[in-house]
């Protein structure tokens, strides 16, 4: 029998296009949706509207119907002890350090990929494919493995993917890659899979409606803590004022403008957060800019590191424009990263990824 | 691919002159059991006749047999049916119970009932005398399994009944394992309810039956019509009972798996290392064995059986489909990581051989790959991220 693929299952439009086109060249496949979380737990943020959507029946219901409908054999894994331990702890040990870590960069190198990939190799399957919107080549000269970003750029998902390692990539199916998402709405349409015109589901995500405070306050709630609104501070304006209290600097996030409960005659935003003295620093947007950062905890992909500087475009979130900037090696394999432009709203806790056109060189965390 | 099902205490297969009979009382007798017409008299005939054969079966009454929906309402009406509405009264029951049971008694402690869990040893066998010392003045009711369905464990029932009969505590068994399996004699068991299930022993799903012994005043948990002596309300489902009283009429094939399930288990003691029987082995069900293999994760072991064609269990599926570390298994005392390494295989009476020889071999490769790839799942990665 052919190699085995194991194709990760979400529910959604894209994975289902994935599973059935490697149905029609003839491979050999199967089905694996991950349960990461509970719905049950954390009831008090659950809403018809707004509940988080990860792992919800209706998404495995749906998986569950697109094999049916295309033949393979599917099945539901728990893990949700792997991505209690190497998601949403460390996002909630970080978020109260007064850092802002995206779940999405974690959940994708540690559960979608480390888990998963160990989750195919038990299962017997060689390959994994997803329908992440990315692409991976292999440079026969150094024999390094590559991601490079999606055809579709404004579907690009190399942002959360810059932590794999070369062995994972070697191993990565991103069928999407080279692919527009109409293209792969009419090849979905095609196939007649019952999530053709399912609507999109912009980040599946444990923290309903984005509300990343209200998740964490439920969640010390429920491991028996006070909950991190039992702390509180005051609001200070660059310029020494002491502006207003709030309850709790972790609901506040570099860059917001929205919710921070204290008039002023100009715009006012977030400019940092310091969880041990409970300060939350606003001031005009110019105030936001920043020429550097600090990258730490670099996986390098497509380059084998930095010996010396060299010119790249960061991006320090999904969806920025990665920027023109030069890469200095710093000791200990961190990088700083020194932009030609100042940036806005650079958040420590976030990802800094590394372009060359569209190669991605590298990544890290921002310090 | 040819599959082959090794994974009966689940559900069973319904087996060919079942099949015969639930169709053709389905196709033939379409009259209302109540109503007083030739119609619903010759459904009434046919319901009747099937509640002596499952009477016959276990040794009771016909009068005191109950027709349900299955082995979860027979649960729930003898649990809801003795101690419901009875606020400060007192329940005991086992760590090791069907959700069908525990549930039902977290449902009573909500409403004010007081339950008692009787805990057991590594053998996953309830101990008659714990049973015994937590019985108090306020006891109404007491229900232990027959057999676990995960381990297969059979549990002293005679003698926790000879307890509950010097009580005066009505006593019942979820006997959804044994039933219709096994030979059982309610009087020898001395239960006051027991719960069977027609769908693990060759009839379809959807067909059970609660034994009440007379004098026994049982509420009911639906409310409609007086079907049932008023202990169930619903149109009788006449096929089902047939096909259940057809079921209880067979000749067991199941104690003669007794030596395929050995051969399993021994080969595979043999020949795979770290690996060890859970619960009792001299106490159980002629089918059933569940097997921890250490370092391997059991949802994936039976995934990859399932990708070469044998279909076995790591425990129950929740809502979703994935599996959950099984209860029963905590309670013997093993820990998350070792009950999460645990698969059972329950054979049937279709297993050949042939089947087992494949199986065998199937295990032994698929615990050797998954070992190779060892530490599955593993628990020390750092998440770098200072």
């Amino acid at each position: 029998m052919p190699e085995l693929i194991a194709v990760a299952m979400s529910g959604g439009v894209d994975s289902s296009t994935v599973a059935a086109m490697l149905k029609r060249e003839g491979r050999n496949i199967a089905g694996l949706t991950m349960q990461l979380w509970n719905q049950r737990r954390l009831p008090e943020l659950a809403s018809e509207e707004t509940g988080g959507r990860c792992c919800s029946l209706d998404d495995v219901y749906d998986a569950r119907r697109v094999a049916e409908h295309i033949g393979m054999p599917y099945y539901v894994v728990n893990l949700e002890r792997q991505f209690e331990e190497s998601v949403i702890q460390p996002f909630v040990s970080e978020y109260l350090a007064g850092r802002t870590p995206i779940p999405c960069t974690l959940c994708n190198t540690f559960i979608k990929f480390d888990q998963f990939m160990t989750l195919a190799d038990s299962v017997g399957a060689g390959v994994v494919a997803t329908g992440h919107y990315a692409r991976v080549t292999r440079n026969v000269e150094t024999g390094r493995w590559e991601l490079r970003t999606a055809i579709d750029f404004s579907k690009d998902q190399t942002y959360f993917l810059w932590g794999l390692s070369q062995a994972q990539l070697a191993r990565t199916l991103f069928p999407l890659g080279e692919l527009t998402k109409s293209e792969v709405r009419s090849l979905a349409e095609g196939f007649d899979l019952p999530v053709a015109k399912k609507g999109e589901s912009y980040e599946i995500c444990f923290v309903p409606n984005g509300d990343y405070a209200a998740f964490m306050d439920a969640y010390l709630h429920e491991q028996g803590g006070e909950g991190a609104a039992a702390a509180g501070g005051s609001i200070r304006h660059t310029d020494g004022r002491t502006l207003g209290q709030h309850n709790g600097a972790h609901h506040f996030t570099v860059g917001q403008r929205k919710g921070l409960g204290v008039s002023a005659p100009e715009p006012l935003y977030v400019i940092a957060t310091d969880p041990k003295t409970q300060t939350v620093t606003v001031g005009s947007n110019d105030a936001l800019l920043r020429s550097t950062l600090i990258a730490c905890d670099i996986n390098w992909l497509s380059w084998e590191g930095l010996a010396a500087p060299a010119r790249a475009r960061v991006r320090i979130r999904n969806r920025h424009v990665p920027a023109p900037a030069t890469l200095y090696p710093l000791a200990g394999g961190k990088v700083e990263v020194r932009f030609d432009e100042p940036q806005r709203a650079i958040t420590p806790g976030q990802g800094a990824v590394f372009y060359a056109a569209d190669l991605v060189v590298g990544g890290g965390w921002i310090e | 691919m040819h599959h082959v099902y090794f994974d009966h205490n689940a559900t069973s297969p319904v087996a060919p002159e079942v099949l015969r009979s639930f169709t053709a009382a389905a196709a033939e007798v379409y009259g209302n059991a109540s109503s007083i017409h030739y119609f619903g008299q010759a459904a009434k005939q046919r319901l009747e006749a099937a509640r002596r054969q499952v009477a016959a079966r276990i040794g009771c009454a016909a009068q005191e047999i109950v027709f349900t929906s299955g082995g979860t309402e027979s649960d729930n009406l003898a649990i809801f049916g003795i101690a419901r509405g009875k606020s400060g009264a007192h329940v005991i029951t086992s760590a090791i119970e069907h959700p069908a049971v525990l549930n039902a008694c977290a449902r009573l402690e909500r409403e004010g009932v007081a339950v008692t869990y009787v805990r057991v040893g590594p053998a996953g066998i309830v101990s008659p005398g714990d049973v015994g010392a937590a019985i108090r003045p306020s006891t109404v009711l007491i229900t232990i399994m027959h057999a676990n369905n995960e381990t297969g464990a059979i549990q002293p029932i005679a003698e926790i009944g000879a307890l509950a009969r010097e009580a005066g505590i009505a006593f019942h068994s979820d006997a959804v394992q044994t039933a219709g399996r096994i030979p059982l004699r309610v009087a020898d068991l001395g239960v006051s309810l027991l719960s069977v299930s027609g769908h693990k022993f060759g009839a379809p799903k959807g067909i059970g039956a609660l034994y009440v012994k007379k004098g026994v005043a049982l509420d009911p948990i639906l409310y409609g019509g007086h079907h049932e002596r008023d202990r169930r309300a619903g149109t009788e489902n006449v096929p089902g009972a047939v096909a259940l009283g057809a079921a209880a009429s067979l000749e067991s094939g199941w104690p003669a798996i007794e030596p395929l399930r050995d051969r399993l288990e021994r080969a595979i003691l043999d020949r795979v290392p770290h690996c060890r029987v859970n619960g009792s082995v001299t106490h159980r069900l002629p089918n059933t064995t569940n097997i921890r293999f250490d370092g391997i994760e059991g949802e994936a072991m039976t995934i990859a059986l399932d990708l070469r064609g044998y279909g076995v269990s790591s425990g129950s599926a929740c809502s979703s489909g994935a599996v959950e570390p099984s209860h029963v298994l905590l309670a013997l005392g093993l820990n998350k990581e070792q009950a999460r390494s645990s698969v059972r295989f329950s054979l049937g009476p279709g297993n050949s051989a042939e089947d087992v020889d494949g199986l065998i071999e199937a295990v032994v490769e698929s615990a050797a790959h998954l070992r190779r790839i060892s530490p599955a799942f593993s628990d020390d990665r750092v998440v770098a991220h200072a």
